[in-house]
């Protein structure tokens, strides 16, 4: 078998004008699952056992099942309600584009929320204590202590999860959208080329990923300035 | 909340203090004047920290009444709020703010609680790091601090918020040997200016040299209370005796 790397050099362009399409439903559904993954940490933190409880329950739910699954719930699924195709989210919900991100956002915000949560619970409760007993009242806490302190614990753990969510964009390519997977899968048709259009495709994900490492190396780096001794 | 001069600043009266079915405080009577130095002694797990803490209400009290300057304590938040703004606390494991510089570990609260503005709260701030004579380190992280220097500046913390009434709780036994003359001494400055104290410690030269009267705790009760003199010469009860004997062998 022999490696066209013409084929390679041809594709690679190709696949690149998807990566506008990648970008975006990482960073969307990125952002929306962060606000989501807040929320549901608040509502664990309540101390009101149901909303505690429906947040449990959510998170379960899209944490126990494939994304490739929601996908399809979403995107198959849904329009056969005549609710849905009658609500304002029909806009939305018509384009695989909305049904994609729709599906990132809710899985992602099960697993970041419970990073958070992670990271909340790691601070050291003596530092509560002290903020209590300088007369801080419970949001003052929150705002100045609990939130830079959780972020800095949970961001190696919230690093992977973006990384896990930009390889899960690959799967909008299954409800016809020409993310850079999709295409490359349109290429791969056209060719008969697999290895080539493929390897081609996992060395863009690579690079790519890399780059969300260092960026997030970065902001630990910085975040943590204050770990340092030396200075 | 007008100053009676007669009126002691803490009052505890028949308090108990229960996690789930233990019973950590006993049935405890303590009456602490303004400008009293209170020392509080005994074995791990007699209920000296449990015994502060309720004062700040860092733990809530189960049964009987306590009183800091005429405010009772109760489940009122606003109540709460009041006492901690008249009650300071210096922790063992000192708890300065790792994400904060020094300078904003102790400008932080007079900032959000007492609404001081900026300037002036970082002149406040200069104003007692000075005091405890470290303001050179205004500017650094905690963790670029020793343990004294940090525990000095977690005095200074509490200074700034101008409290009635200070609690240390152990405030030397995380600190190696050789810093923990720099923190009694920072402590010692404020028992002559006349700030109120309640210090749980076993440092014994400093019990004998700045305690008007030491407690001495067992099993969440208050065993003894005596001054300096009587309670290392002729302590009244076989368990503070055989507490001292235990603690001045080394
Ligand atoms: N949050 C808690 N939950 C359950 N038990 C507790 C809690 N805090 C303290 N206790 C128990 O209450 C008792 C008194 O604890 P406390 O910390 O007041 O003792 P202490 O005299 O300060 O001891 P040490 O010298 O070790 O600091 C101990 O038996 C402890 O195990
Ligand atoms: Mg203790």
């Amino acid at each position: 078998m022999s490696f066209d790397l013409n084929l390679v050099l041809e594709s690679l362009p190709q696949m690149l004008a998807g990566f506008g399409i990648t970008l975006k439903l990482l960073l969307v559904s990125g952002s929306l699952g962060l606000v989501l993954a807040i929320v549901l940490l608040l509502m664990r933190m309540s101390g009101k056992f149901y909303l505690d409880w429906l947040a449990q329950i959510y998170i379960y739910v899209f944490r126990g099942t494939p994304i490739l699954v929601q996908i399809f719930i979403i995107y198959y699924g849904l329009p056969q309600f005549e609710a849905v195709r009658d609500s304002v989210f029909w806009s939305i919900l018509r384009e695989p584009t909305g049904c994609a991100i729709l599906a990132l956002t809710l899985n992602t915000g099960a697993y970041v929320s419970e990073i958070l949560r992670g990271g909340v619970l790691g601070v050291d409760k003596g530092l509560l204590e002290a903020g209590s007993a300088l007369g801080m009242s419970a949001r003052h806490k929150l705002i100045y202590i609990t939130t830079p302190l959780a972020t800095r614990l949970a961001l190696p753990a919230y690093s992977n999860d973006v990384i896990s969510l930009l390889k899960s964009t690959a799967l909008a390519s299954t409800i016809t959208i020409a993310d850079m997977t999709g295409i490359a899968r349109t290429i791969v048709a056209d060719t008969y080329a697999p290895y080539e259009v493929f390897i081609s495709l996992a060395i863009v994900y690579m690079i790519f990923t890399l780059a969300i490492q260092k960026l997030f190396g970065l902001f630990e780096r910085y975040l943590s300035r204050h770990t340092r001794r030396e200075d | 909340m007008s100053d009676n001069p007669t009126r002691p600043l803490i009052e505890m009266a028949a308090v108990s203090k229960f996690f789930g079915d233990f019973q950590a405080l006993r049935n405890i009577d303590l009456v602490v004047h303004k400008g009293e130095r209170i020392v509080v002694c005994g074995p791990s797990g007699s209920g000296k920290s449990t015994l502060i803490r309720c004062i700040n209400r860092l733990e809530k009290h189960n049964e009987g009444i306590i009183t800091i300057d005429g405010i009772e304590l109760t489940d009122k938040v606003a109540d709460i709020d009041a006492v901690r703004r008249e009650v300071g606390m210096v922790f063992q494991s000192f708890n300065l703010f790792p994400h904060m510089s020094i300078i904003k570990n102790l400008m932080i609260a007079q900032q959000l609680v007492r609404k001081t503005p900026k300037k002036e709260a970082r002149e406040i701030a200069m104003h007692y790091l000075q005091r405890v004579k470290i303001p050179e380190q205004a500017e650094k992280y905690p963790i670029q601090l020793s343990g004294g220097q940090q525990q000095r500046v977690a005095i200074a913390r509490a200074l700034c918020m101008k409290p009635k009434i200070i609690l240390f709780d152990e405030p030397t036994s995380a600190l190696d040997p050789e810093m923990i003359n720099e923190v009694l001494d920072v402590m010692v400055d404020l028992a002559d200016e006349g700030m109120t104290m309640i210090c749980v410690t076993h440092e014994m030269g400093f019990a004998r040299s700045v305690a008007d009267r030491i407690i001495f705790m067992d099993e969440g009760e208050i065993i003894e209370q005596a001054s300096p003199a009587d309670f290392f010469d002729n302590p009244e009860n076989e368990r503070t005796s055989a507490f001292l004997d235990q603690i001045l062998k080394h």
